[in-house]
C-alpha cells in the first residue's frame, strides 16, 4: 500500500526544514547537558568516600568545600540559564520562519475533517470549476499551498510530518496551515487529536506533483465522472444510482448527489480506500462496500446488501472513476 | 530527659494547669513504659471492630490506606498499559479491538493521574509528615478519613463502571465535544466526570489538612527554616492543589451540566467553545505534574542527605526553588495547546515559561549531585533508585524543553514523542523516588526492613524496562507515529521500535513482581528494623517503627535541620498535654511558637457515612437530572449529622475554657 513520506527528520518544505534544523539544534545542546549532568554525578560518586549507616554524620562547617561547591553550583546554574535563553532565542528564530513563507499566488484549500476521513475541497472563481476530493491532495511542486481548516463533528489535527507540523481542526473555529513542497512525492499525514474508534485509520496524503502533471490532475478532477465503458460497468452505476450509494456519496454527472460521505467522483484515480486503511484495489473495494465494519469498525458507512454479482459490478464501477 | 515541664505552656495559658491542680488529669511526656504512655497509647488508638475501621483517623492508618490503595491502582493501570504495549508490538494485531482500547488508554491515563499519583504522595505525606514534623496527629484527621473513603468509593465506582463496559474512552483530557452529550455515547464519560470530581475532592481535603498541619502543627523550635525538605514539598504541592484543583472540577462539572442538564457550555453552534475546555482543564493539568513531581523532589531531599551522611546543600536554595516551581507550574498550560489557533504571541510567553520552569529543578539536581559528591556515600537500594531519577528525569526534562518550543512542539505533538517524554519525566520524577522513598520508609511503618538483594535486582530491571520500553517512543513520534491509535498499517515502519518498546514493558512487569515479592518476603522475614535503620536525621526516626499510636509521648523541642544529628539543646521535650483525650499543640506559623492547644473530637463513623451519602448523590446524578438535586439530600443529612454538637464534649471543652 502507499505508505509516502512522514519523518520530522526528513523535510520536504522550507517550514519542515526550519524545524528539523532546529531539532538538530535542541538535540546536540540537550545531548551535551545530559552527558555533563551524567558525568557530574558519576564524579560526585567516584569520589565520594563510602560510609555505613552507623557512620556519624557530618555536621562539621567546611567553609573551603562548600565554598567550592557553591561555585560549581552557581556555574553550572548560570551556564544552564545562558543555554536556555540561546534555545529560547533560536525557537523564536524558527518561529518567524516557519511564519514567513511566502504565500503569493498560493493554492488555496478548505479541509473539513471528520470522523474519519478528510474532505477536501478546491474552490474556483468559477463555481463550475469547483469540485471536492477525499484523503489525497494534490499540490503542485514549489508553489505555496494554504488550507483552511474546519471541523465537522469532534476536534482533529492535522499533521504532516514532512511538510509543516501540525494545526488542530475545532469545531466552531476556523484555522489555517500553509506550506511549500519542494520535492515531489507522496507524503503522508494523519490526524493527530484522538476522535473516537478510529483515530487509527484517518491519514491524508499530500501527493507533490510537477506544475504540468497538477495542472492535468486538475482538469481532470474539474470534469464529470467518467462514462461507464463496459456492461458491468452500467450495471455499476445503475445500482449506485438507485441503491442507498447515492444518498451519502457524490458522483458528479449522476444521480448521487449526498453529501454525507467522501465525493466518488474520480475515486478511481485514489490510491487508498478508508482514509489510508486499504488500498483501492478491485479485490479490496469489494471488501470495502461489501461490509466495511469489519475493516474499519466505527465508519459510519453501512454494510451493502446485495448479491455479490452486483458488488462487484459497483467496484467495477467505481474503479473505472479515475 | 529534660522536661520542659508546664511553664513554657502554662505561661500562655493558665486556664488549664489550675484545672489540672484540681482534676490530676494525666500528662503526657513521660518516657515510654510509664503510666502516662499507657493513656496516651490508649488515648490515640482507634477503635477495633467493623466500626472502629470505619471511623479510623490516625493520620498513619488513612496515609498507609491511601498508599496502598493508590499502589493496586498503579498495578490496575499497568496491566492495561502492558496489554497497550501488547496490542502495539506488531502491525495489524487484533488483541483489543478500537472499543477495549480506547478504554484501555483512558482509564491507563486517568488511573495514574488521579488515582494513583496523587493519592500516594498525599497518603505517603499523611503518614510521614506529622511524624517528621513532630506532632500526634494531622490537623483535620476526619476530613482525610473521609477523603479516603471517597477517593476509595471514586475509584471503585469507576471500575465497577470499566468492567461493565462503561470505562471512560475519551482520554484522561477528555476534550469535548469527543465527551460531550453529541458523540460520547453511553455513561462512560459521566463515569470520567464522577471520578474527577472525587478525587478533586479527596485531593482538596487531604491537601488542606497537610497545609495546615504543616504550618501550625510543627514541634516547638522547628521554625520555617528549620523545616524537612519533604515537609516543603508537602507544603508547596498542598498550596499547588488548592489552586489548581477547583478548576477541573468545575470544568468536569460543565461537561456534566452539558450532558445531563441541555446547557451549551462547551457548544459552538449555541455560542459555547469547544477550546475553552482545554483552558479550564490544562490550567489544572500542568500543575497536576507539579504534584506528582515535587514529592518527588521531596522525597529525594529526605534520602539524599541520609546516604550522604551530610546535611543537605543548598537548603535554602531548594526551597526557593520548590516554592519558584510551584508559581511558575500556574503559568504554562498553553504549551499543551500550540497546536490550537490561540494567538502566536501569547504562544510565545507560555514558550518562555516552560524553559524558565528547568531553572529551579537544574538548581535541585546540582545541589543533589553537590551534596553526594561532598559526602559520604552509603550504597544502598534507595540510594540507587535515586540514581535512578537523576538518568530518567533528566531525559524527560530535556525532551520537555524540545516541547516548550513552538515550532518543535508543533512537530511532536500528540505523537509518541510526548509519551516517551511524559513517561520519563513522570518515571523519573515521580515513580523512582517514590520506589526510593517506600525502601526508605517502608522500615519504619512495617518495623522490618526490605531485603536488600531484591531490591537492587528490582532497581537494575525497572531502570532498564523503563528505558527500553520508553526511548524508543521517542523515535517513533519522530517518525510520525501519533498518540492514541489502537492499530497501525505495517507500511508506517512502526513495527520495529514498537515490539523493542513492548520488550521492555515485560521488564517491567517482572520488576513490580519482584517488588510484591520483596514487601511479602520482608514483612514476614526482613531484618528488624529498630527505630533508625539508616542513621538518618530527621523526627520520624526517633520513634519505635511501626510508630505508636500517640507517634510521641512527649513532643520534642527542635533546635536544628536535622534534630537527630544535632547535639540536643537545652530543651529536649514539651509536656503537659493531656494523656486522656486526644489533644495537639498548634505552634505559630513562622517560628513554631507554642501557640495554644487543640482538643479533637473523638473518632466517629459520620466521616465515611458522608462519604457514602456523597456517592449517592453522585450515582444518583449519572442517571437522573432529579438526581442532580434530590441527590443532595444524603450528604446533607450525613454533614449536619457529623457537625452535630456533642453536648458531652461540648460541655467538657467550655468547662475548661472558663475559669472555675
Amino acid at each position: 500500500m502507499m505508505s509516502g513520506i512522514h519523518d520530522v527528520r526528513v523535510p520536504v518544505g522550507p517550514q519542515a526544514a526550519a524545524i528539523t534544523d532546529l531539532w538538530t539544534l535542541m538535540l546536540v545542546v540537550c545531548t551535551v547537558v545530559f552527558v555533563a549532568i551524567m558525568v557530574a554525578l558519576a564524579i560526585a560518586v567516584w569520589r565520594a568516600p563510602r560510609a555505613t549507616e552507623k557512620a556519624a554524620a557530618d555536621l562539621a562547617e567546611h567553609p573551603r568545600i562548600d565554598r567550592r561547591l557553591r561555585r560549581g553550583v552557581g556555574w553550572a546554574v548560570a551556564a544552564s540559564s545562558l543555554l536556555l535563553a540561546g534555545l529560547l532565542v533560536a525557537s523564536f528564530m524558527t518561529d518567524r520562519a516557519v511564519a514567513r513563507l511566502p504565500l503569493h499566488d498560493a493554492v488555496r484549500i478548505d479541509l473539513v475533517a471528520h470522523r474519519f476521513w478528510w474532505e477536501a475541497r478546491y474552490d474556483a472563481a468559477d463555481p463550475a470549476l469547483a469540485f471536492a476530493t477525499a484523503n489525497e491532495l494534490h499540490v503542485p511542486v514549489g508553489r505555496a499551498v494554504i488550507v483552511t481548516l474546519y471541523a465537522d463533528d469532534v476536534i482533529h489535527s492535522l499533521w504532516l510530518p514532512s511538510l509543516a507540523g501540525k494545526k488542530d481542526l475545532i469545531p466552531g473555529r476556523e484555522s489555517t496551515i500553509a506550506f511549500r513542497a519542494d520535492i515531489a512525492g507522496v507524503y503522508r499525514g494523519q490526524c493527530a487529536e484522538f476522535c473516537g474508534y478510529q483515530h487509527a485509520h484517518m491519514a491524508l496524503f499530500v501527493v507533490a506533483d510537477p506544475p504540468d502533471e497538477y495542472a492535468r490532475w486538475l482538469a481532470r478532477q474539474r470534469a464529470p465522472a467518467r462514462e461507464p465503458a463496459t456492461a458491468q460497468e452500467r450495471r455499476g452505476r445503475e445500482l449506485v444510482e438507485t441503491t442507498t450509494c447515492g444518498m451519502c456519496h457524490t458522483i458528479a454527472g449522476t444521480t448521487a448527489r449526498g453529501r454525507r460521505a467522501p465525493d466518488l467522483t474520480h475515486v478511481g484515480s485514489r490510491q487508498t480506500l478508508a482514509a489510508g486503511t486499504i488500498p483501492n484495489s478491485a479485490t479490496e473495494r469489494v471488501t470495502w462496500i461489501t461490509d466495511p465494519q469489519k475493516v474499519k469498525p466505527g465508519v459510519d458507512m453501512p454494510p451493502i446488501d446485495l448479491p455479490p454479482r452486483d458488488l462487484v459490478a459497483i467496484a467495477a464501477y467505481l474503479g473505472s472513476l479515475e | 530527659m529534660l522536661r520542659l515541664g508546664l511553664g513554657m505552656i502554662a505561661g500562655q495559658y493558665r486556664a488549664r494547669p489550675r484545672r489540672e491542680a484540681a482534676t490530676r488529669m494525666l500528662r503526657d511526656g513521660d518516657g515510654a513504659g510509664s503510666e502516662s504512655a499507657r493513656a496516651l497509647e490508649r488515648t490515640w488508638s482507634d477503635a477495633r471492630g467493623i466500626v472502629g475501621f470505619l471511623s479510623a483517623n490516625d493520620h498513619k492508618t488513612t496515609g498507609l490506606r491511601f498508599v496502598v490503595t493508590a499502589l493496586l491502582f498503579f498495578g490496575a493501570a499497568g496491566v492495561m498499559g502492558g496489554l497497550m504495549r501488547h496490542q502495539l508490538a506488531l502491525p495489524e494485531q487484533h488483541v483489543v479491538g478500537p472499543d477495549l482500547y480506547d478504554q484501555l488508554f483512558s482509564m491507563h491515563g486517568t488511573t495514574m493521574m488521579f488515582l494513583f499519583a496523587v493519592p500516594v504522595m498525599q497518603g505517603f505525606a499523611l503518614y510521614v509528615v506529622p511524624l517528621m514534623i513532630g506532632t500526634r496527629n494531622t490537623a483535620f484527621p476526619r476530613m482525610s478519613a473521609c477523603a479516603f473513603w471517597l477517593y476509595l468509593f471514586g475509584g471503585a465506582l469507576f471500575y465497577g463502571a470499566f468492567f461493565t463496559n462503561t470505562g471512560a474512552d475519551a482520554g484522561w483530557f477528555e476534550y469535548v465535544p469527543l465527551a460531550g452529550p453529541q458523540y460520547g455515547i453511553g455513561k462512560r464519560a459521566d463515569f470520567w466526570n464522577m471520578l474527577v470530581t472525587y478525587s478533586e475532592a479527596t485531593g482538596l481535603m487531604v491537601a488542606v489538612d497537610l497545609a495546615t498541619t504543616i504550618l501550625k502543627m510543627r514541634a516547638p523550635g522547628m521554625s520555617l527554616r528549620r523545616m524537612p525538605l519533604f515537609a516543603w514539598a508537602s507544603l508547596v504541592t498542598s498550596i499547588m492543589i488548592i489552586f489548581a484543583m477547583p478548576m477541573v472540577m468545575l470544568a468536569a462539572n460543565l461537561v456534566q451540566f452539558d450532558r445531563m442538564l441541555g446547557t451549551h457550555f462547551f457548544n459552538p453552534s449555541e455560542g459555547g467553545d469547544a477550546l475553552l475546555w482545554q483552558h479550564l482543564f490544562w490550567f489544572f493539568g500542568h500543575p497536576e505534574v507539579y504534584f506528582i513531581f515535587i514529592p518527588g523532589l521531596g522525597f529525594l531531599s529526605s534520602i539524599i542527605p541520609t546516604f550522604a551522611r551530610r546535611p543537605m546543600f543548598g537548603h535554602d536554595a531548594i526551597v526557593l526553588s520548590l516554592i519558584t516551581t510551584g508559581f511558575l507550574a500556574f503559568g504554562l498550560w498553553v504549551h499543551h495547546m500550540f497546536a490550537t489557533n490561540v494567538p502566536e504571541l501569547g504562544k510565545s510567553f507560555f514558550t518562555a515559561m516552560s524553559f524558565m520552569i528547568a531553572i529551579p529543578t537544574a538548581i535541585q539536581i546540582f545541589c543533589w549531585i553537590a551534596t553526594i559528591g561532598a559526602g559520604r556515600l552509603v550504597m544502598r537500594a534507595p540510594l540507587l533508585f535515586v540514581f535512578g531519577f537523576f538518568f530518567v528525569l533528566v531525559i524527560g526534562g530535556l525532551t520537555g524543553v524540545m516541547l516548550g518550543s513552538v515550532p518543535l512542539d508543533l512537530q511532536v505533538h500528540d505523537t509518541y514523542f510526548v509519551v516517551a517524554h511524559l513517561h520519563y519525566v513522570l518515571l523519573g520524577g515521580a515513580v523512582f523516588p517514590l520506589f526510593a522513598a517506600i525502601y526508605y520508609w517502608f522500615p519504619k511503618l512495617s518495623g522490618r526492613v526490605l531485603n536488600e538483594r531484591l531490591g537492587r535486582w528490582q532497581f537494575w530491571l525497572f531502570f532498564i524496562g523503563v528505558n527500553l520500553t520508553f526511548f524508543p517512543l521517542h523515535l517513533l513520534g519522530l517518525e510520525g507515529m501519533p498518540r492514541r491509535v489502537y492499530t497501525y498499517g505495517a507500511e508506517t515502519g512502526w513495527g520495529t521500535w514498537s515490539f523493542v518498546s513492548a520488550v521492555g514493558q515485560v521488564i517491567n512487569d517482572l520488576s513490580m513482581l519482584l517488588f510484591v515479592i520483596n514487601i511479602g518476603y520482608s514483612l514476614v522475614k526482613g531484618a528488624r528494623a529498630g527505630n533508625d535503620p539508616w542513621g538518618a536525621g530527621t523526627l520520624e526516626w526517633s520513634v519505635a517503627s511501626p510508630p505508636p499510636a500517640c507517634n510521641f509521648y512527649a513532643l520534642p523541642v527542635v533546635s536544628s535541620r536535622y534534630p537527630l544529628w544535632s547535639p540536643p539543646g537545652d530543651v529536649t521535650h514539651v509536656r503537659g498535654l493531656s494523656a486522656e483525650i486526644r489533644e495537639a499543640l498548634v505552634t505559630t506559623v513562622l517560628d513554631a511558637r507554642p501557640d495554644t492547644r487543640y482538643a479533637y473530637p473523638n473518632p466517629e463513623i459520620w466521616s465515611f457515612v458522608a462519604a457514602l451519602a456523597v456517592t449517592v448523590w453522585l450515582v444518583w446524578s449519572v442517571w437522573s437530572v432529579p438526581g442532580f438535586a434530590y441527590g443532595l439530600i444524603p450528604p446533607a443529612i450525613a454533614f449536619i449529622a457529623w457537625y452535630w454538637p456533642n453536648k458531652k464534649e461540648a460541655a467538657e471543652e467550655v468547662s475548661w475554657e472558663t475559669e472555675p
